[in-house]
């Protein structure tokens, strides 16, 4: 079974966002985490590899420093790393989708697995797009997986609800939180990682013109929300004066 | 030339989801300001009856596509029709709603059709002609503006509650068409609904949250009661739910869903940066917490220093009287 797992490096959740000399979202600084989603997306694949035989290679596309989120992958238990440069190339999900896609389609596969979004910019986008660029199914936001032979079974979460859906391999999943508990690297996997394989493409490597589709025209931050006033008195006189006010002055109820 | 703003018509069980007609209703606005025509696009099987609710919000036509294969969705056979609908008639712009649906359908479709799309958008505008989306990224914690400047149609996701819906008594010129939905390589083996008569937690107007003071499971009880007398969601923090206190489908916040209600009430929510990013566009914000020093109160509209489990119960039979 050759299992594939595509990885973003984002933000730490914990992270402060500011802006740099040209308005844009300034990374300086700030610690780099595998995004969360990713992290369900390579246990699920070291779980089916354990479940049987097979190798697990994870896949990032992004900047020098993505590096990182991929020797933690490894580290964790996957094999072989690929890391695809986008250097100074404007990248959007389509062309993101393409130059996955391109990568992915010179390896083997028979499941592919990833955060069903990321916790940056939240578009859960790629995975689907990677789907299609690979004709190949795709199951998103999955909470369960098994892999029977050369079918899958995956429950994935519905609004209100879940579904079960099944396909036949190769397919692509996305992974919701709730899928696995993910593991924490021990030291050993830490040292093995080290040594494994990190191969690195660039775009142009790959002989992919990308070119996005969407622009962003300007980033701003939220307006600061004022703290506004404390309802005084004991509990229950509290409680009594906040219906009043969300009936009467706020108007929401 | 591209000419026309569609909308993406979600139904479930015969019922269109209210942010089709939220999306019908600002799409009727654009579609004026340029002289276009507004499709809605409604897609499964026995569904003709919900024609007459599109024209009530103000579609010009509706693309009736129905087959016993699009009972329930499959990604692989809304996309399809979809697309082939798309190609034949070259809309300018397409809208979904930010549901589960949205973002499943909509992703491979931009892809097949090889345009570009903004996701969980919270606000539209024209601009020079062409339509221009504001989204959130890292959950709220900052927006951009985006545009897709050539390629058509320009897509987009809008988050549910970002816009009021507005009848506008239309009859809708109907255009029915027999799909072709080709391979279906996802097979629906079950659906599991959750028995709930309370409102889905992203297109709730009012949700009651539980967070780290919440205590124990079973004190959620109480702020389903409370939300139970406002017709509200309940929502959580993540500490609630990595304390496995309650599903991780009802957490608020950067791991979980972002919303934007009407009325947010955070019950023993400490306000942690990921919380906030996840609920700091809701209209008014009410935190109830024991510690005054808790972050929540920076961004409430109003607060109550005390005990939840003393404050809520009086809440709820409070709110009842008045609400009856």
């Amino acid at each position: 079974m050759k299992i594939l797992v595509c990885m973003k490096q984002t933000f730490d959740t914990e992270a402060k966002i500011a802006f740099d000399g040209d308005g844009k979202i300034d990374n300086k600084g700030v610690t780099m985490i595998m995004n969360p989603y990713d992290e369900y997306a390579v246990e699920e694949a070291l779980r089916i590899k354990e479940s049987g035989e097979g190798e697990v290679t994870v896949i990032c596309a992004g900047g020098p420093k993505a590096q990182d989120a991929l020797r933690q992958a490894l580290a964790m238990g996957a094999d072989k790393a690929v890391l695809l440069e986008t250097g100074e190339v404007d990248m959007d999900e389509y062309a993101t989708a393409i130059v996955l896609a391109k990568a992915i389609g010179e390896l083997e596969y028979d499941v592919i697995l990833g955060g069903f979004r990321a916790i940056d910019d939240g578009s859960a986008q790629v995975m689907s797009r990677v789907a299609e660029v690979l004709n190949v199914p795709v199951v998103n936001v999955i909470t369960k997986l098994e892999i029977a032979g050369d079918k899958a079974v995956a429950t994935r979460e519905i609004e209100g609800g879940s579904e079960v859906v099944e396909v036949a391999l190769p397919a692509v999943f996305t992974a919701q939180k709730g899928l696995n508990e993910p593991r924490y690297p021990s030291m050993k996997g830490i040292m093995k990682a080290k040594k494994k394989p990190m191969d690195k493409k660039s775009v142009s490597d790959l002989g992919v013109e990308v070119a996005p589709k969407v622009k962003a025209i300007s980033f701003s931050l939220p307006e600061p929300r004022q703290a506004g006033k404390v309802v005084p008195g004991e509990p229950a006189e509290a409680a009594r004066e906040l219906a009043r006010l969300l009936r009467e002055e706020a108007k929401v109820i | 030339m591209a000419k026309g703003i569609w909308i993406f018509a979600e139904q479930r069980e015969g019922q269109v989801k209210k942010v089709a007609f939220e999306l019908l209703s600002e799409g009727r606005k654009i579609a004026d300001q340029l002289g276009e025509e507004l499709a809605a696009v409604l897609v499964g099987k026995d569904v003709a009856g919900l024609v007459e609710a599109l024209g009530e919000y103000g579609a010009d036509k509706v693309y009736l596509v129905e087959a016993d294969a699009l009972e329930n969705y499959t990604t692989d056979g809304y996309t399809k029709v979809v697309a082939d609908l798309v190609k034949q008639y070259e809309p300018s712009a397409l809208l979904l709603g930010c549901t589960v649906t949205g973002r499943d359908l909509a992703a491979g479709l931009a892809q097949r059709l090889e345009t570009g799309l903004m996701t969980d958008c919270t606000s539209m505008e024209l601009a020079d002609g062409q339509l221009v989306f504001t989204r959130p990224v890292y959950a709220g914690k900052a927006f951009v503006k985006a545009s897709c400047p050539d390629a058509r149609p320009a897509m987009a996701t809008i988050r549910p509650n970002t816009f009021a819906p507005v009848a506008g008594a239309k009859t809708p010129e109907v255009v029915k068409v027999t799909p072709d939905t080709g391979d279906i390589r996802q097979v629906v083996k079950d659906i599991v609904r959750q028995i709930s008569t309370r409102p889905e937690l992203t297109e709730a107007d009012i949700i009651v949250s539980g967070g780290r003071g919440m205590k124990a499971p079973e004190n959620f009880k109480a702020l389903e009661e409370l939300s139970d007398v406002l017709g509200a969601a309940v929502g959580a923090s993540r500490a609630a739910v990595d304390a496995g206190w309650i599903s991780h489908s009802f957490q608020v916040g950067q791991t979980g869903k972002t919303v934007s209600p009407v009325l947010y009430i955070a019950c023993g929510i400490s306000g942690a940066i990921q919380h906030l990013a996840g609920m700091s566009s809701a209209k008014c914000i009410v935190a109830i917490n024991k510690d005054e020093e808790a972050n929540i109160f920076k961004v409430a509209d109003y607060g109550i220093v005390g005990d939840i489990f003393e404050v809520v119960p009086v809440l709820t039979e409070e709110l009842k009287k008045i609400m009856a």
